[in-house]
């Protein structure tokens, strides 16, 4: 440890640049996050289980983590497919494409909400040609569902495109020419070049799942051990102004959100390893 | 074009087949269409269910009037505060070497992992009226939770991290060798930020303000939490839209929506326009 704290630097700033962000990062996001665990430390690990263990709230914190899990999967697959034709195809409406790929980050989760249970709901214009085929969406699981897979939509692509755009194509023509079948060389080739950045975008899809509100509630129908997603639960308790509970069920959530940033971090660490960047 | 017309003869052995590519290409239209498109029709197509007279007459009702409002007044408070912030932790992490940066990076990622419904849960912990330092500033005149106060904090926790994150490594990239060689020629530091650094980095800076904007306007979940949904006074656009909507009032719930959804595409245009154009200003993650 005879690293010093800080660096001798001819740079101008560093009191007022670190003042600014530490007294920002502490005062809009640490000390909240701080008056949530010492509510929870006053509450008490007990009284925090007995809230948490409850059928409601299992079956809640169980469905937001499996569908999550389910959209993050498709997107997974989907997102890897649609880097793929975004960066070596060429066809037309391709940059719309593209750009529209993003719209799930700038367009207001509410909104989306709003708009797939219209499109969905059995009188919407999707929704009754699925109810024609008995296959309920809106106000089912399915409904939240095609809304997380809405949210996530663009993480796994956005993570993969770059490296698509970076891979060598003469890997490509020497796996060819060594006699591999297209498909062979896009399977052990292609996509063990892809995986890391496809399972960072996966892990980060499944992080904005879990937590996602907005765009759920609208669609989900919200039926008490059916449709109840773990954010719900804790708008209801604050509703009730039963704020010890919130603060359990919400400490639940926050460890949850912990433990994927730290997958996130480990998936980077080993790709970086792997292949020697992101 | 010209690969489909010489596909028949030769195909390169880096590129699949033209039945494989286009069913590709088909899945990817259709996936995007089920999932983006049509939603984007249903908002306008709801708004002018009625047609254009009842969607824009529901947008001078007094509730969506005072919505607008408030939601621009949040934005013009969060945005340039936390591009205040970004600009500030970009300076003190890329032009200073100490211990714990990676940390620091963390925390100020935080936010994007954590639901946007905790974040308000926190805010609502620290400020509530039932908290002690909340019951102090209501008790003083204060409120900041069912306030603005509090909307305004709750809109900055969850969009906290997206100037500094589109900053950071763009201006890692561009080393400090011109910075210093403003300072040994005897610039004063502010004159070298707003001379030597702003100018290098102000493509990024919107970029991220962009982000931060949208992300700003038309957050939820955050801000349904702490905003105790008073008609007319804490009562933000997407918000009203949900009351709109939980109403039956159709036309007037999409008629807001539309306005968000032209924002976000307006957004989107000049994000790609950046793209297209100032790629090299860019964070690496944005050139295409």
């Amino acid at each position: 440890m005879g690293r010093p704290l800080l660096h001798r630097s001819p740079m101008p700033g560093f009191g007022l640049s670190m003042g600014i962000t530490m007294a920002m990062l502490s005062l809009v996001v640490l000390l909240p996050i701080g008056a949530l665990l010492l509510k929870g430390a006053a509450y008490g690990p007990a009284n925090i289980w007995d809230t948490v263990n409850r059928e409601r709230v299992w079956a809640a914190l169980f469905l937001s983590f499996r569908l999550s899990l389910f959209a993050a999967l498709f997107n997974l697959v989907f997102g890897v497919l649609l880097a793929w034709v975004l960066v070596r195809y060429r066809f037309p409406g391709r940059r719309i494409l593209d750009a529209a790929v993003d719209l799930p980050f700038a367009l207001p989760t509410a909104v989306a909400g709003i708009a797939l249970t219209a499109l969905y709901a059995p009188k919407g214009v999707l929704g009754s040609l699925a109810q024609g085929l008995g296959w309920k969406i809106a106000y089912s699981q399915w409904g939240i569902f095609i809304a997380l897979v809405f949210v996530g939509l663009p993480f796994v692509t956005r993570t993969v495109q770059p490296v698509v755009e970076e891979i060598d194509r003469e890997v490509e023509e020497a796996s060819a020419t060594l006699g591999a079948s297209r498909l062979h060389t896009l399977r052990h080739v292609v996509l063990p070049m892809l995986t890391p950045a496809a399972l960072t975008g996966f892990a980060l899809s499944l992080a904005r799942a879990v937590g996602e509100y907005g765009s759920v509630i609208f669609i989900a129908g919200n039926i008490p051990l059916k449709t109840e997603i773990a954010p719900l639960l804790i708008v209801i308790q604050l509703e009730e102004f039963n704020y010890d509970a919130a603060a359990a069920i919400g400490i639940a959530m926050l460890l949850i959100s912990f433990a994927m940033l730290l997958v996130i971090n480990l998936i980077q660490i080993w790709s970086r390893r792997r292949i020697g960047h992101v | 074009m010209s690969d489909a017309t010489h596909s028949a003869a030769f195909r390169s052995p880096t590129t699949e087949a033209p039945l494989a590519r286009w069913i590709a290409i088909g899945v990817a239209v259709a996936g995007v269409s089920l999932l983006v498109f049509a939603p984007l029709a249903a908002v306008f197509a709801e708004a002018l269910a009625k047609g254009w007279g009842a969607a824009v007459a529901s947008l001078g009702n007094r509730d969506a009037l005072s919505a607008i409002k408030l939601t621009l007044l949040i934005a013009a408070i969060a945005v340039p505060l936390n591009a205040t912030f970004g600009i500030a932790a970009a300076w003190a992490i890329t032009k200073f070497d100490f211990r714990g940066k990676a940390f620091l990076i963390t925390l100020i990622d935080l936010p994007f992992s954590v639901s946007p419904v905790v974040a308000g849960l926190c805010i609502v912990l620290m400020f509530g009226t039932n908290s002690l330092l909340g019951g102090w500033l209501v008790a003083q005149g204060y409120p900041i939770v069912f306030a603005l106060p509090g909307i305004a904090l709750a809109t900055m926790f969850v969009t906290f991290p997206f100037v500094a994150r589109e900053l950071i490594p763009v201006m890692i990239e561009q080393c400090r060798a011109e910075e210093e060689a403003a300072l040994t020629l005897g610039a004063s530091g502010w004159r070298v930020f707003r001379t030597v650094t702003l100018p290098n980095i102000r493509w990024a800076l919107l970029y991220g303000v962009l982000l931060c904007n949208a992300r700003a306007m038309g957050e939820f979940g955050a801000v349904a939490v702490v905003s105790g949904k008073i008609r007319g006074q804490t009562a933000t656009m997407p918000i009203t839209i949900e009351m709109m909507y939980n109403e039956y009032l159709s036309v007037a719930a999409f008629s807001l929506a539309a306005v968000l959804t032209l924002l976000a595409l307006l957004t989107l245009l000049l994000k790609t326009g950046l793209e297209l154009r100032h790629a090299d200003q860019l964070s690496a993650s944005h050139r295409h």
